[in-house]
């Protein structure tokens, strides 16, 4: 198994608040990995780091096997790297198409002209993009009967999946979710988890997710990661990290640790 | 009732005009613009070309605030930027078609100038370094008396095209109204496309637009160079069309001028853009013959015709903005699904 | 070619820079007490001025009040008009996006423009002489009295606000809204009350500034035409910065009346706007302003 992502011995500080403090993780290619530990322990840091919107005071996040630590948030996505948000990011002011479009920006090619005169490449490229997107990410998230309708009024189960959709349009490599069950409701969560299954299964993407609903990420996930103020405090699978002590020290307290050893 | 509106092909679901009825409307449209100077006097034909001049700076000021979310209080400093960089080349002799790109050109350049902290600096402040730029164009255009003529202003020769002499208003319609409508497609194809769609991203969450690999400082350098290049083309045909200008017609004034037209037309609407250029065009004419209709009974009331049009231009601006903040677009929409749906109800 | 350089001038401009830059502050003060109380940039400031100084024309001249009778009903009035706007415009926009409340303040000033021109023309008034005109003497260098007085004015009334937010309840319950309106509504402050009075409060100083303005020089509908130049002072200062803006208020009087006296009268009118680019291109939050952060 090669690691796709390597998050090594990384750093993050906000003035005097240690975010994260020396993390190390891998991410094998082709694998559902997830990300847990309690509130305030530093995952969406972490996320926000490999994305390339904080800059780690140390350590080094390398993808594919490029060290990217230094590059630039917008050129991250052009590596194969996409993610969703915790606060669900679409762009209220666009249809759910739009939205999905998007996610193929840096796969088109045309410029401010070609797109102003729009007859000839760009409607060749839009067209192509249209037939790819329906094909590959409309019909297989079960989205088609909302597609020209604006984000702004759908529910917030068809949100998250929509953002999952724009997510898929970049063709990524690494897909970066970041809690994309919370606040749904049973049904809403196994739909959710199988079309996370789908991905990873029939479309061999890499999944890195954080989410705090214990039964997905214990059912979907190859390998857990747990994160405490900071620190990386265990990792393995799911079920050596249910009985590691100082996971249910950070979950449970000190009494429900004891009990457990 | 709309029905049987099928679309069996995503360029037919993509295309601007779907239906039969909207080709219908188009063409009915287009047949009406290009006929009525026949059957209409000089100054309704003017009227239309500073319509057509109005749309096409409403267009690019739309581009850059109602789908990019740049504000730009500068917008008429960049049109007299085009005016007197047409002006200039004009009078040594450079022709017509030139000199309209060229001053686009010229605006789109100085656009990028206050695009450049954009980088840094969002909202509000943005909105103060184009208001600097304003100020300090206009003190530009008084100054600098070997390029645009100081106070006094330039005078523009007579643009000719393929040996026409535009040299009345009917002309000039002829020649502003293809500008207008291929600039406005172009704008409107500009949505159609991953350059749109990165500018309304950026205006809505440019976080979640670098994620999806958007250089916003590209992007919005663009917004600001297409936005300004549209601006120097209708200072250009401003000036051609009134064939003189002075420093005192691109004020902020005007700046806020176009700003209004979008918000009571729509941000973020080429159909707005139009609404709104055409409700601004209009309201001075309507306020004129207003005062000019009371004058018979209180003769002072003409006096007071600048300080009412201003007034009635604030009072457009706040009441649109609490009433109706997405514009007459917004009030066309809905009166659209009322018919599309009739005789059932919303 | 002189035989040395001349300090004196030099003095002379920075000193009367300086001093200037008092009244720059106290209008500057009016954009940040807004801005920093309901987070608007209220672009009607310099309307704010102009009806100040035009109410009180009328009470003084027109009706033949005395000065402080005069000024009362003046800051009664501006008030009366300042609270008016935040309950009719300010109010129903809260929460719209920036574009659109910068919008409605631009329309509001235009509107306010108008009105003034319609009621009183476009005419050139004569104000009263409020301020003492006798010049100081520091050795060789000469500084109208009219700028000392009204740097002096500015700072008693800067000084006066100071105080109150510091020390005042209603002073400290409207920082606490400013700040953190939910907070603040959940702890028993009347949010809505405090916005009302923080536009009252700009409303006065803008009408105590213009006033002065109109005294130094006159009275015509142009007045508030300086006020957008303040933009730089609370950009280079930090839009929600007091101490900012007297600090930046005094650098750009210095500036202002240094370029004046050795590049020429006309450049002056565009030095504000030059700095604020400049500012604007270097550092953007000012000297004293909080920085940004957007949560992810």
């Amino acid at each position: 198994m090669s690691p796709l992502l390597e998050v090594a011995e990384l750093g993050l500080s906000f003035g005097g608040i240690r975010a994260l403090n020396r993390v190390s993780f891998t991410a094998n290619k082709g694998e559902i990995t997830a990300v847990i530990g309690p509130n305030g322990a530093g995952k969406t840091s972490l996320f926000n780091s490999i994305s390339g919107f904080y800059k780690p005071s140390s350590g080094q996040v390398i993808f594919d096997g490029n060290d990217i630590s230094k590059l630039p948030a917008h050129k991250r996505a052009g590596l194969g790297l996409a993610r969703t948000f915790q606060n669900v990011a679409l762009f209220r002011g666009m249809s759910v198409l739009d939205n999905i479009k998007l996610g193929g920006h840096g796969r088109l090619k045309s410029n401010a002209l070609s797109a102003m005169w729009y007859i000839g490449a760009a409607r060749a490229e839009e067209m192509g993009l249209r037939r790819e997107i329906e094909r590959e990410v409309i019909d297989f998230l079960e989205i088609d009967h909302i597609r020209n309708l604006s984000v702004a009024g759908l529910p917030y189960g068809l949100q998250k999946r929509v953002e999952l959709a724009r997510a898929l349009a970049m063709q990524p490599k690494l897909l970066m979710l970041d809690e994309p069950v919370a606040g749904m409701n049973r049904e809403e969560t196994e739909d959710m988890a199988r079309f996370i299954l789908d991905i990873q299964e029939e479309r061999g993407i890499t999944v890195l997710l954080i989410e705090h609903d214990m039964g997905m990420v214990m059912d979907i996930s190859s390998k857990v990661v747990v994160l405490n103020f900071g620190e990386v405090i265990a990792r393995g699978t799911p079920d050596e990290v249910r009985a590691h002590p100082e996971v249910i020290r950070a979950y449970l307290g000190g009494n429900a640790a004891k009990a457990a050893a | 009732m709309r029905i049987g509106d099928y679309r069996q092909s995503y360029a037919h679901d993509e295309a601007i005009w779907a239906t039969p009825t909207a080709r219908a409307w188009l063409a009915a449209l287009l047949l009406v613009l290009l006929l009525f100077p026949f059957t209409a006097n000089g100054y309704i034909v003017g009227l239309a070309c500073v319509l057509g001049i109005n749309i096409i700076a409403a267009a690019g000021l739309n581009i850059m605030t109602g789908y990019t979310g740049l504000i730009s209080l500068g917008h008429a400093a960049y049109m007299g930027v085009g005016c007197y960089t047409a002006a200039w080349l004009a009078q040594r002799g450079i022709p017509f078609y030139l000199t309209l790109p060229a001053a686009g050109l010229m605006s789109a350049l100085l656009g990028l100038v206050v695009g450049i902290p954009s980088l840094r600096i969002k909202g509000l402040y943005l909105a103060v370094a184009t208001l600097a730029m304003q100020f300090i164009l206009i003190f530009v255009f008084r100054e600098w008396e070997s390029v645009t003529g100081g106070v006094r202003g330039v005078t523009v020769p007579d643009a000719s095209l393929f040996g026409f002499e535009l040299d009345n208003d009917y002309r000039m319609y002829y020649v502003i109204l293809p500008c207008a409508a291929l600039l406005l497609l172009a704008a409107r194809n500009l949505f159609r496309t991953r350059v749109g769609r990165a500018f309304i991203a950026i205006r809505d969450r440019d976080i979640s637009a670098e994620v999806l690999g958007i250089d916003l400082f590209h992007y919005k350098l663009l917004s600001f160079a297409i936005g300004s290049f549209y601006a120097g083309v209708a200072g250009a045909l401003l000036g051609y069309f009134y064939r003189a200008m002075t420093p005192e017609y691109f004020t902020l004034g005007l700046s806020v001028f176009y700003l209004a037209a979008i918000i009571v037309g729509g941000l973020g609407s080429m159909l707005g853009t139009i609404f709104g250029a055409v409700f601004m065009t209009l309201v001075p004419e309507v306020l004129r013959a207003g005062v000019s209709f009371v004058a018979q009974w209180a003769p002072r009331a003409t006096e007071i015709l600048s300080p009412i049009r201003e007034i009635v231009f604030g009072a457009l601006i706040v009441g649109f903005l609490i009433f109706e903040p997405h514009g007459l677009n917004e009030a066309w929409r809905r009166v659209r699904r009322f018919f599309h749906l009739w005789p059932f109800r919303a | 070619m002189s035989a040395g350089f001349d300090w004196t001038a030099l003095a002379e401009f920075a000193l009367i820079g300086l001093f200037s830059g008092g009244l720059m502050a106290l209008i500057a003060l009016g954009f940040v007490l807004i801005y920093k109380g309901t987070g608007v940039i209220n672009f009607a400031m310099g309307e704010f001025m102009m009806l100040g100084a035009y109410f009180f024309y009328t009470a003084n001249v027109m009706w033949n009040l005395a000065v402080l009778p005069a000024l009362l009903l003046t800051l009664a009035a501006v008030a009366l008009v300042a609270a008016l706007i935040e309950r009719s415009i300010l109010r129903p926009l809260s929460g719209q996006p920036v574009i659109a409340v910068l919008m409605a303040t631009i329309g509001l000033g235009s509107a306010l423009h108008g009105v003034v021109d319609a009621v009183w023309g476009g005419k050139n008034y004569e104000m009263p002489q409020l301020l003492p005109r006798k010049p100081f003497i520091l050795g060789d260098i000469l500084i109208p009295g009219q700028v000392v007085w009204s740097f002096v004015l500015a700072a008693l009334i800067i000084a006066g606000f100071t105080l109150y937010f510091r020390y005042s309840r209603t002073g400290i319950a409207m920082r606490a809204a400013a700040s953190d309106p939910v907070t603040a509504y959940v702890l028993g402050i009347d949010v809505r009350r405090t916005q009302r009075l923080t536009w009252m409060f700009a409303g006065i100083v803008g009408a105590v500034a213009g006033i002065v303005v109109g005294a130094m020089t006159s009275l015509s509908p142009a007045l508030g035409g300086a006020a957008l130049g303040v933009l730089a002072v609370i950009i280079l200062g930090g839009l929600d910065s007091i101490a900012g803006a007297i600090v930046a208020g005094l650098i750009i009087g210095v500036i202002e009346s240094l370029t004046a006296g050795y590049l020429g009268g006309k450049v002056r009118d565009i030095v504000p706007y030059v700095t604020v680019l400049a500012i604007l291109m270097i550092r953007p939050y000012g000297l004293f302003g909080t920085r940004q952060i957007e949560r992810l």
